[in-house]
C-alpha cells in the first residue's frame, strides 16, 4: 500500500489539471465531482496508506519515494521524493480528510458562485501544494509546496477579484509571507553551502552532529523560523491573517485547518534537530508563541466580524503550538495541530453556514438568536467553541491544550512565565469563544434567516463536531488511565520531551481546568446576564479606545504601513522616470548644445571668420612670443 | 556546413520576403515562418541525434603548469566547427563552432523568431514584406554571434543585428518609435565601439608577442599582458556586454527600446538580443580576462544587485504595461550579472537557465501586452482594469507569466533563480541576500500588474475577444516548456554542462574559481588529456576512444556516446 504514496499530491494536482484544461466545457456537477472527488480519493489512499503505515510499519518507521530527480548540478541534487513517517502520516491525514470535508461543503456553498470552477481548481491545487509540502524529503521541494500553498492562498483570498479590495487582501497574504520564505530561502543557501545537502533526514542528522550554539546551526534557525512565523501567522508578520478573510469562507477553513497556516509549526517539527542544537532560537520559539497567543486572544476578544475573531483565534491557537515547539514539545505541538484542524474547520464552515443564512451578514452583533432557527450550526458550533475553549475532559481541545500547557511548565527549556502566558490564553479563549456562541445564538435574533443548509454543508459540520470531541482521546493523560497511542506512534518520528506529558498530575490540569471554566463563565456573564452593562462600559471612553486598538491588531498595519510600504512607494513615485534619465538626457543635451553652438559660429559671414582667425592667430603668436 | 546552415536559411529567406511581401503580404509571413522554423527544426534534430557527446561530462586532466592549452580545452567541447580563412592577411577567419551553451542560444534565437513572426501576424499591417525581411535579418545576425569564435566575426554580426532593430522599432514601433531608435542605437553602438578598440588591442598585444595577428578566440586566450592592460580591455567588453544586457546604470535604452518597439521586436530585443550581453561576458569576457574580472566582482555584484532591487521598483511605479514589463527584464537581468560573476558551476548553470526562462517568460508578457495594445489600444494600466471578466483565458495566462515573472517555484524561473543565488551565497552573501530580497519585490510588481490590468470591475466598457487559437497555441507552447523546465531542467542542464564547465577550467588559474564549488569537477591530476565520463557520472573512459560519425570533432579526443 505504501507505493500508493505518491498518489496522494497526485490526486488533486490531476484534479487542478483537468479543470484548468476543460474549465468552460465543465458542468457544475462535472466540476464538483472533479474538485471534491479527487480530494475524496486522495483521502482515501491517504486512509489505506495511513493504515498501512501503522499496521506493518516499515523498516526504520519510515518510507522513502523516489518519482525523479529534479535537477543536479555543482554538487546540489534534489530529487522529487516522498518522505513519509510518523508525523507525515498524521498531516497527511488531517489535510486530505478535512480538507476532503471542506470540499464537500464547498459544493454547495459555492453553487451559485459564477466562478465554481475556478474556485474548485484553485481548492484542489491548494490541497496538492500542502501535500507536497509535507510530504518532500528535501528542503528545496518543501520549498515548492511552500510558496505553492502561498500562491494557492492569494488566488483564493482575491477570488472574488472584482472588488479591489479583496485583491488587495490577497496581495497582502502572498507577499508578507514571501517576506519570510525570503528568510527561509536564505537560509537553505546556508544550509546547503555548509553541509552540502538539502535532503531533510542527513541534513538533520548532520545538524545533530554540529556542536549546539554555533553559528550556522543558530544562524539557519533563525532563518528557518523567518519563513515558518510568516506562514503561520505568528508575530511579527501576523498581519495578513485576519485581512485573509476576503476569501470565500470555505477557504478560511481550509487555510486555517488543513493547509497553509500549520505549514511553520510543520517546517519546525521537521527540522527539530536543528531547534535541539539551537536552544536560543527555540526560546525565541516559545517567547513568539506565548506572545502571539496572548497578542491575538486580546483581538479575538474584540473583533466584531465573526471570521475575524475566528482568525485571530487560530492564530493565538498556532502560538500555543510555536510554544510547544519551543519548549521541545514537539509532539504536543503536532497533537494539537491535529484537533485545531477539527475545531477550527468546524468553526469556520459553521460560521459559512450563518453568514449565508443571514444574506452575507459578517457582524456578530446583528446576529443573535440563531439557535432555534440553525440547531445544527447551533450545536456543532458550540462544540467546537466548546472544544477552542478547551472544555475539560469532554472535547479534543482540552487533550492537546492541556498537554502544551503542561508542557510549557514541566519541560527542561519550560518556565513558569511560559506556564503562566498560555494559562492566561486559556482564560481569554474561553471568553472569546463563549463570546461568539453567547452573542450569535442567544438573545434576541437581529436579522431573519433567509437560507437553510442541505446535506452537504451539514454532515461536514456533524462529522468535524465529532471529530472535535474524539479526536482528543488518542492521548489521556495519566490520572485518566494513561492511554496514549498517539505518543507512542510520534515517538518514532519525534524526540521525546524531557519532562514532557501532563508532569504535574491532577494538580496543575485542575488549575487549568479552572481558568478554562472562567472564561466560559465570564463571558456568560458579560454576554448573557449583564450584556447591557458590558456594552454600557464598552462604550465608555477608555475601554472603546482600547477595544478599537485591539481590534485593529495592536496598530501593526498602520506599522508596517509608515515603516516600508510608504517609503517604498515615494522612491518609486519620485524615480518613476528612471533617476539615470537625468543623466543620459543631460550627457545627450550637452551635445546638443555643442552642435548648436558650432554650428552658429558657421554662418556665412566672412568678417567673423577672418576676426577669428586673427584672433586666433594673435594667441598662436602671443604664446609662441611670450614662451 | 550545418553551422552556415543557421545562418544562411534565414538570411537567404529574407530577401524572398521582401520580394514576395510586396505582391502578398501573406507569402511574407509564411517565409518568415519557414525561415525560422526550418533552422528550429534542423537543430532540434542534431540536439536529438548529439545528445550522446553533448551531455557526456568532461573531465580535464590540466596537469598543473604543462597540462592543456586553452585551445585545446576549449576544442573539446565542440560539437561542430568550421573554419575557412576571411582576410587572410589580417588574422581574420570565418569561424563558427557549437557547443552546448551554443545550441541553447541558437533554439532561443529561432524560437523566439518563430514567435515573434507569429505574434505579430494581426498586428503588423504596413510594409509587410520589408518587416519581416528585418526580422529574418536579426535573426541570421543574431545566429552569427552565437557561432561566431573569431572575434572580428563576433564583432561583425554583432553590429549586423544592430540595424534591422533600429528599422524594426523607428519603423514599425508605437508613439515615440525615433527617439527609442535612436537611443538605442546610439547605446548600442558606442559601447560597442569600445570593445572593438579592446579587440583591436588584444589583437596587437597578441601579435606582438607571439608574431601571429589574429582574431581567433581560442588563439587569444590566456595573452600574457599587465593587469592594468587586462583590466582596460575587460571593461571594454564589459561596457558592450553590460549595455546589452542591460546593467545599472546602463539600462536606460531598454524601457524605452522595449516600450516602443513593435510586439515582435520586444519580443526578440527581451528574449535574445539582450541575452548577447550574457553571452559575451560568459563565453569571451570572462576566460579572456579571468583576473580582471576578479578584481572587478564586487562592483559587478553591486551593479547586479541595484539592478535587480531598482530594476523592480522601477517596475513597480510604471502605469505604462510594457514599460513595467522592460523595466523586469532589468530586474532579472540583475541576477544573470551577479550568477556571471559568481563564476561557480551552480550560478552559471542558473545564469544558463534564467536566459531560457526569462526569454519565454518576458517574451509571452509581451505578445501579451501587444495582443492587449491590438484589442483596446492602450497600454496605460489606468485604463484597464478587470479585463479578466470580459477575457478570462487572457487573464489566466497572463497570472500565469506574471507569476513566472515573480519566480514561482515548479516554473523555470524559479530553479534559475535558486541555483544563480546559491552560487553567488558561496562567494558572496550579501549580495545572495539581496537578491533573495529582490524576489520580495517582484512578487509586489508582478501582482501589482495583474490587479491594475485583469482585476478589479471593468468599468471602461471594453468589448474585446479573448485569446484566438494562434495565441492559445504560442501560449500553451511557452507555458509547457516553463512547467517542464521548473520540474525537471536536467536537459538543459546537461546540454550546457561541458560550456559550463570548460569556461571554469579556462579561468582556473585566477582567483575567479578559487572556491569550495568548483573543486567537485575537473581536479587537476598528472596526465595532459582529456577523458570523459557518462552523464550518470560514472568511470571516465579513456580520451579519443573512438571517433565515429564524428569527424569534426575528432581530433578534440571525443568519444562516441558510451
Amino acid at each position: 500500500m505504501l507505493h500508493l504514496l505518491w498518489l496522494i499530491p497526485a490526486l488533486p494536482l490531476t484534479g487542478f489539471v483537468l479543470l484548468t484544461l476543460l474549465n468552460r466545457r465543465l458542468s457544475r456537477t462535472a466540476a464538483a465531482v472533479i474538485g471534491a472527488g479527487s480530494v475524496g480519493l486522495a483521502a482515501v489512499v491517504a486512509i489505506l496508506v495511513a493504515a498501512a503505515f501503522i499496521v506493518s510499519p516499515p523498516e526504520g518507521h519510515h518510507f522513502h519515494q523516489v518519482l525523479w530527480t529534479w535537477f543536479d548540478t555543482g554538487g546540489l541534487r534534489p530529487q522529487v521524493a516522498f518522505y513519509l513517517d510518523a508525523m507525515t502520516v498524521i498531516f497527511i491525514l488531517v489535510i486530505t480528510v478535512v480538507g476532503f470535508l471542506i470540499h464537500l461543503y464547498s459544493t454547495e456553498f459555492m453553487e451559485h458562485d459564477e466562478g465554481f470552477t475556478r474556485f474548485f481548481m484553485y481548492m484542489n491545487l491548494f490541497v496538492a501544494s500542502m501535500l507536497v509540502l509535507v510530504l518532500a524529503d528535501n528542503l528545496l521541494l518543501l520549498y515548492l509546496g511552500w510558496e505553492g500553498v502561498g500562491m494557492c492562498s492569494y488566488f483564493l483570498i482575491a477570488f472574488w477579484q472584482k472588488d479591489t479590495q479583496n485583491v488587495y487582501c490577497g496581495r497582502k497574504a502572498f507577499i508578507i509571507t514571501r517576506i519570510g520564505d525570503t528568510a527561509m530561502i536564505v537560509g537553505l543557501f546556508l544550509l546547503f553551502t555548509h553541509y552540502h545537502t538539502l535532503e531533510i533526514q542527513p541534513l538533520m542528522h548532520a545538524v545533530a552532529a554540529t556542536p549546539a550554539g554555533a553559528a550556522v546551526v543558530v544562524a539557519a534557525a533563525w532563518l528557518l523560523l523567518g519563513g515558518a512565523v510568516g506562514k503561520s501567522a505568528q508575530l511579527p508578520l501576523q498581519t495578513w491573517l485576519p485581512d485573509a478573510m476576503a476569501g470565500p469562507t470555505p477557504v478560511s477553513a481550509l487555510i486555517h485547518a488543513a493547509t497553509m497556516v500549520t505549514a511553520g509549526v510543520y517546517l519546525i517539527a521537521r527540522t527539530n534537530a536543528l531547534y535541539t542544537a539551537a536552544p536560543d532560537v527555540r526560546l525565541a520559539v516559545a517567547i513568539i508563541g506565548t506572545v502571539t497567543l496572548l497578542y491575538a486572544g486580546f483581538s479575538a476578544l474584540t473583533q466584531k466580524d465573526i471570521k475575524r475573531s475566528l482568525a485571530y483565534s487560530t492564530v493565538s491557537q498556532i502560538g500555543y503550538m510555536f510554544l510547544a515547539l519551543g519548549v521541545a514539545g514537539w509532539d504536543a505541538g503536532i497533537f494539537h495541530f491535529m484537533t485545531h484542524a477539527f475545531f477550527k474547520a468546524l468553526l469556520f464552515l459553521g460560521a459559512g453556514v450563518i453568514i449565508e443564512a443571514l444574506a452575507d451578514e459578517h457582524d456578530i452583533f446583528k446576529m443573535g438568536g440563531l439557535r432555534r432557527e440553525l440547531p445544527v450550526v447551533f450545536w456543532t458550533f458550540t462544540i467546537g467553541a466548546a472544544s477552542l475553549a478547551a472544555l475539560p475532559l469532554v472535547t479534543a481541545g482540552y487533550y492537546s491544550k492541556d498537554l502544551i500547557i503542561s508542557t510549557s511548565l514541566g519541560s527542561v527549556d519550560g518556565s513558569a512565565w511560559l506556564w503562566a502566558g498560555a494559562v492566561a490564553g486559556a482564560l481569554l479563549t474561553g471568553i472569546y469563544s463563549f463570546r461568539l456562541v453567547f452573542v450569535v445564538f442567544f438573545g434576541e435574533q437581529h436579522t431573519p434567516v433567509t437560507r437553510r443548509p442541505r446535506w452537504r454543508m451539514q454532515a461536514p459540520l456533524v462529522i468535524l463536531a465529532v471529530l472535535s470531541v474524539i479526536g482528543g482521546f488518542v492521548w489521556l493523560p495519566d490520572w485518566m488511565g494513561g492511554w496514549k497511542p498517539l505518543e507512542h506512534f510520534l515517538s518514532t518520528a519525534l524526540p521525546a520531551t524531557a519532562g514532557g506529558g501532563w508532569a504535574f498530575g491532577l494538580g496543575e490540569a485542575t488549575i487549568v481546568e479552572i481558568v478554562s471554566l472562567s472564561g466560559i463563565g465570564i463571558a456568560y456573564l458579560l454576554w448573557i446576564r449583564r450584556r447591557d452593562a458590558t456594552a454600557v462600559f464598552a462604550a465608555r471612553p477608555a475601554p472603546d479606545a482600547l477595544e478599537r486598538y485591539w481590534r485593529a491588531g495592536w496598530g501593526f498595519d498602520a506599522l508596517y504601513q509608515y515603516v516600508f510600504a510608504v517609503p517604498v512607494k515615494w522612491f518609486a513615485h519620485v524615480a518613476r522616470n528612471d533617476l539615470v534619465e537625468p543623466v543620459v538626457k543631460g550627457i545627450a543635451s550637452l551635445n546638443v548644445l555643442a552642435w548648436r553652438g558650432l554650428s552658429a559660429s558657421q554662418n556665412g559671414l566672412l568678417r567673423l571668420y577672418i576676426a577669428v582667425a586673427g584672433a586666433g592667430l594673435a594667441i598662436i603668436i602671443a604664446v609662441v612670443v611670450l614662451k | 556546413m550545418i553551422l552556415l546552415w543557421y545562418i544562411l536559411i534565414p538570411a537567404v529567406a529574407a530577401p524572398l520576403a521582401w520580394l514576395l511581401g510586396r505582391r502578398q503580404p501573406l507569402a511574407a509571413r509564411w517565409i518568415a515562418v519557414a525561415g525560422t522554423a526550418a533552422p528550429l527544426m534542423l537543430l532540434v534534430a542534431q540536439w536529438v541525434t548529439k545528445a550522446g557527446p553533448l551531455t557526456n561530462v568532461l573531465v580535464w586532466h590540466t596537469g598543473g603548469a604543462a597540462g592543456l592549452s586553452p585551445a585545446t580545452l576549449v576544442q573539446s567541447t565542440w560539437l561542430v566547427h568550421l573554419k575557412v580563412p576571411w582576410i587572410a592577411p589580417l588574422g581574420i577567419d570565418f569561424f563558427l563552432a557549437e557547443d552546448g551553451l551554443t545550441v541553447i542560444m541558437l533554439a532561443l534565437t529561432f524560437a523566439l523568431g518563430l514567435l515573434a513572426v507569429l505574434a505579430s501576424w494581426r498586428g503588423i499591417g504596413e510594409r509587410v514584406g520589408f518587416f519581416h525581411f528585418m526580422i529574418l535579418w536579426t535573426t541570421a545576425a543574431l545566429a552569427g554571434v552565437f557561432l561566431s569564435l573569431d572575434l572580428f566575426l563576433f564583432y561583425f554580426f554583432f553590429e549586423m543585428m544592430l540595424i534591422p532593430m533600429y528599422f524594426i522599432i523607428a519603423l514599425w514601433g508605437h508613439e515615440r518609435r525615433v527617439y527609442a531608435a535612436v537611443k538605442f542605437f546610439i547605446f548600442t553602438q558606442v559601447s560597442g565601439l569600445l570593445m572593438l578598440i579592446a579587440i583591436l588591442a588584444l589583437y596587437f598585444i597578441h601579435g606582438r608577442a607571439s608574431g601571429t595577428y589574429t582574431f581567433d578566440f581560442p588563439a587569444l586566450l590566456g595573452t600574457k599582458m599587465s593587469s592594468g592592460t587586462a583590466f582596460l580591455l575587460m571593461l571594454g567588453f564589459f561596457a558592450a556586454f553590460a549595455v546589452k544586457l542591460p546593467a545599472f546604470p546602463f539600462h536606460s535604452w531598454l524601457p524605452d527600446a522595449h516600450t516602443e518597439a513593435p510586439t515582435a521586436g520586444s519580443v526578440i530585443l527581451a528574449g535574445v538580443l539582450i541575452k548577447i550581453g550574457a553571452y559575451g561576458m560568459i563565453r569571451f569576457m570572462i576566460p579572456l580576462f579571468p583576473q580582471a574580472a576578479y578584481q572587478f566582482r564586487t562592483a559587478a555584484l553591486v551593479l547586479g544587485v541595484i539592478g535587480i532591487i531598482y530594476g523592480a521598483i522601477m517596475a513597480y511605479a510604471q502605469t505604462d504595461m510594457k514599460r513595467l514589463v522592460a523595466y523586469t527584464s532589468v530586474s532579472h537581468m540583475g541576477f544573470v550579472l551577479i550568477g556571471i560573476f559568481a563564476w561557480n558551476t551552480l550560478a552559471l548553470q542558473g545564469v544558463v537557465l534564467q536566459l531560457v526562462c526569462h526569454a519565454l517568460s518576458t517574451g509571452a508578457l509581451f505578445i501579451l501586452v501587444g495582443g492587449l495594445q491590438d484589442r483596446i489600444h492602450t497600454r496605460d494600466m489606468g485604463r484597464m482594469g478587470g479585463l479578466w471578466t470580459i477575457a478570462p483565458r487572457m487573464g489566466g495566462t497572463a497570472m500565469f507569466f506574471a507569476l513566472a515573472s515573480l519566480g514561482l517555484p515548479g516554473l523555470g524561473n524559479f530553479v534559475a533563480e535558486f541555483l544563480i543565488l546559491v552560487g553567488t551565497w558561496q562567494v558572496a552573501k550579501w549580495a545572495a541576500v539581496l537578491g533573495a530580497v529582490g524576489l520580495v519585490f517582484a512578487a509586489v510588481y508582478a501582482l501589482w500588474m495583474m490587479q491594475r490590468a485583469f482585476q478589479g470591475e471593468e468599468t471602461h466598457g471594453w468589448k474585446i475577444g479573448d485569446l484566438v487559437p494562434r495565441e492559445t497555441v504560442m501560449f500553451a507552447a511557452m507555458i509547457a516548456a516553463l512547467v517542464a523546465i521548473g520540474f525537471y531542467p536536467q536537459p538543459l542542464i546537461a546540454t550546457a554542462r561541458q560550456t559550463v564547465t570548460a569556461v571554469q577550467q579556462l579561468t582556473a588559474g585566477s582567483s575567479l574559481t578559487a572556491g569550495p564549488a568548483t573543486a567537485a569537477r575537473g581536479a587537476p591530476a598528472p596526465s595532459g588529456a582529456i577523458a570523459q565520463a557518462d552523464a550518470a557520472g560514472g568511470a571516465a573512459a579513456a580520451g579519443g576512444a573512438g571517433s565515429s560519425g564524428q569527424p569534426d570533432a575528432a581530433e578534440s579526443g571525443r568519444g562516441a556516446a558510451p
